[in-house]
Order: C-alpha cells, then structure tokens, then sequence
C-alpha cells in the first residue's frame, strides 16, 4: 500500500532523484536520504521550528510536509543559504551576540530571521520577537537571538 | 514519532479527487495544507489508509471578486490570504485575522480550506466567516451546496461536510456601506491558539452603532455568535455604560471552557475586555 514513489526536486541548486517512502517528511529526507542534518528534527510537529528550510523560497515546517509532496520543487537548506554566503553576517552576529548555545536552534533561527529581514528591512525588536515565535530555543537563550537579528538588521540598512 | 505507513495519491483533477474520496471512504484523508493533518500523523493519532493530496488540483487557489462577493479558493494559502489586496478591500476582517494564524511558516502552507474543513473550535477564520455571513462551497461527485458558515460548524472538529464532499471555497458577499469589522485575540505567546478571539462585525452611523455581528473563537465548540451581546449594542452609540451593559448581556451569551491555559472566568473577562477594546476601535 506505501510502495515507494519517484520524487524529482532540486535541493541547493542540486537537482535530486529518490525514491522515497509517501510518510517520510522532507526533514528526513534531507537528513537521512541527502545526509543534509543541518535541518534538525524537534518535535515532529510543527511546534519548535526546528526543521525550517525553504520549498519555492518560502519558509515551511520541514516536519509537516511530506517529501513525496516536494516533487518538482526547489529546497534551501541552512547548508544551502550558508553555502552562498546569503546568511553569512546573521551567522556572524549570531556569533558575536553568542546567540546560540547548544545551536540545535540555529539553523531554524537563522532561516526564519532571514525571512522576515528580506520581507521587513525594518523590522522593529518586537516584530523581530513576534516571527521567531514559533522557533524554540530550549537553551532559552532569546535575548541575545533578537539583538543579533537586530544588528544584522541596522548593518544591511546601513550598507 | 513517524507516521504508520499509508499510501499516497495525487489527483490531477477535482473529479479524480471525489472519485478517490469515495474509493477510501472513511479510511481515506484530505491533505491539504497539512499543518494539522500531518502533526496527527506523525503523532499516530490518525492513522488512515491512503492520503489523498488535493495541493495540485488546479484552480482551487484563487481569490477573486464575483458578483457574488470575494470567492477564496479552498487552496489558497493563509499567507496569500493574508497578502491578498482584494482580500484587504473586500474582507479586512479576514485580511486582519491571517496574521494570527499559527506563524509564517505555517502559513506558507496552511489552507482556507483546511482551516474550514478541520473546524477547530479556536481557529480564527470559521469566527470571521460567521461574523461576515459567508458561505462554505462545497462540492461531491455530482453535486454542490453553498452552506452558510452560520450553519456549517456544528461542533469540535464537526462540519456540515457530508462523506465524500471537499471544500472548494469559501464566499464573502459583498459588505454594504457603513460596516466596519475588528480581529482581535488573545493569546500566551504570538502564534499560539488563541484564548479567546473576537470577530467583530458592525454598521457604523457616526458613533453609534447600527448592527453588531459578533462571533468569538476559543469559548466553546464552534464560534459563539454573541446575540445577547449584539442585541445590548445595536442603535447606540457605545459609551461606558453601554458597553458596560454589552459586558453583562455578554456574560449570558457564553460558556466558555477551561483548561490548563485558563479558566472559564478568566476567559469571560478576556471576552469581554476584547469586546470592550474592539468596540471603541470600530466607532472610533
């Protein structure tokens, strides 16, 4: 009944084919099918945004979509949007600001902090709060999250 | 925890879609935008035997201006929703309510189908549709039934939805003159359901208030029309203690919940403070 299916994507400008199981999520996919565990598996339900990547260049909870769904589609990564350098400053605040701990957090962090900082340059410390909502940080280190989104925000407005 | 194996199918057409609905039966799930379905999955607390992924039926996603009102298909994103201009013209209600929806992420995906076809008791978008008279389209192999919203939600997780029937979109008609609407809740954190929502829905002349249609979220198992409430505001202008009267009349029109996140009466007075809040921003 959940015979395999062929699923054609591209994945940090890779084009990728698999097979792949209908109830495998894309998170697993990328960690286990591409060995991409920079997305990292929290809760498995949509809760901690830990699993944060970008399907057609909008961020998505890679628990709750399934990978056989992503056929066709364009995926970035936290390897991906590193590896360009297109998150290279926010990697660099979030160091500075030592907004990350045990780092488990980061790569959604960074993905979702990126979103909102190419929709509102601007973006306020509240506003900056309000999208990171839904990312959890159990080190509970968010203060230090905020500032360095903050700082990176001024900087790019400044550049 | 993962899901128990199912299989999948992606219908190209809405037909092949009904034909797979009725195929399965009961053992047979919608995937539409997935944000409640698949955490239910994952958590095995659905286990159906086939998914059925409408994403790719073409032309259920649009949102549109008829004659008719704002049609907004049952695949159109919140996240389109929420950056639709028609939709901020045409239904500001609904425009002002998408931001609370779960969170951006979530809303890349989300669907007003989904939202509608789940009916959970503290969604937001089932209170705006009720508030703002819409209809709920729905569509079987061979039939349609345009169902008012009012009617639609009968219960926790309960619809008018008969077995084999999708949603396909849903209808705003067209908002007369002098009507203003407020979306308000209130939550623990940003993104979080809601303890208590409020669609507020009213003609305004001058500061008075002509008609009110007052729908809240999160105080019981569908969207609570507050008549008594809506009754106690209609032909006045809402001074201290009008609304203070609204409050009281308010207070018999609810029987909320409680639960860990809070108490039935701290729900009545977060009711009641939103009323109060949503009232002064439509007059003022």
């Amino acid at each position: 009944m959940d015979e395999e299916i062929q699923v054609s994507l591209t994945v940090n400008g890779v084009a990728v084919s698999r097979r792949v199981e209908p109830r495998q999520s894309l998170v697993d996919f990328l960690r286990y099918g591409l060995e991409l565990t920079g997305s990292h598996v929290g809760c498995e339900h949509g809760v901690c945004g830990a699993c944060t990547v970008r399907v057609d260049g909008a961020i998505v909870r890679g628990c709750l979509m399934l990978a056989v769904q992503c056929d066709g589609c364009r995926i970035e990564t936290i390897e991906g949007v590193a590896g360009t350098g297109e998150v290279f400053d926010l990697q660099e605040a979030f160091a500075q600001e030592n907004a990350l701990q045990c780092g488990f957090c980061t790569p959604g962090m960074l993905l979702t902090a990126q979103d909102l900082l190419a929709r509102k340059p601007a973006a306020s410390a509240q506003e900056i709060r309000e999208a990171l909502s839904g990312n959890y940080c159990r080190c509970t280190g968010y203060h230090a999250i905020v500032e360095a989104v903050r700082k990176t925000a001024e900087a790019r407005r400044r550049a | 925890m993962k899901p128990v194996p199912f299989a999948y199918h992606r219908p190209a057409s809405l037909d092949e879609a009904l034909a797979l609905l009725e195929r399965y039966g009961a053992d047979g799930r919608v995937l539409a935008g997935g944000q409640s379905l698949v955490p239910a999955l994952n958590m095995r607390l659905a286990a159906p035997a086939a998914l059925i992924d409408i994403n790719r039926l073409p032309g259920l996603d649009g949102i549109s201006l008829e004659p008719e009102g704002l049609v907004i298909g049952a695949l159109a994103r919140h996240g389109a929703v929420e950056a639709s201009p028609l939709v901020a013209r045409h239904a500001p209600l609904i425009a002002e309510a998408m931001p609370h929806v779960g969170h951006r992420a979530i809303r890349t995906r989300g669907t007003v189908g989904g939202s509608v076809a789940l009916a959970d008791p503290a969604a937001e978008l089932p209170a705006c549709l009720i508030a703002l008279d819409a209809i709920v389209r729905v569509t079987g192999l061979g039939s349609r039934r345009d169902i008012p919203a009012q009617r639609f939600f009968r219960g926790t997780y309960v619809t008018d939805l008969a077995p084999g029937e999708l949603v396909t979109a849903v209808v705003v008609p067209p908002i007369g003159p002098g009507w203003r609407s407020r979306f308000a809740e209130l939550a623990r954190r940003h993104g979080d359901y809601a303890l208590v929502g409020l669609a507020a829905h009213c003609r305004v002349d001058g500061r008075a208030i002509m008609e009110a249609r007052l729908a809240f979220c999160g105080v019981g198992p569908t969207p609570v029309r507050a008549f008594r409430a809506e009754a106690a505001l209609s032909g006045r202008r809402p001074d201290p203690d009008v609304v203070a009267e609204t409050g009281r009349a308010l207070d018999a029109d609810l029987d909320p919940p409680g639960d860990v996140h809070g108490s039935p009466a701290l729900r009545r007075h977060l009711a009641r403070v939103l009323l109060s809040r949503s009232v002064a921003r439509i007059v003022g």
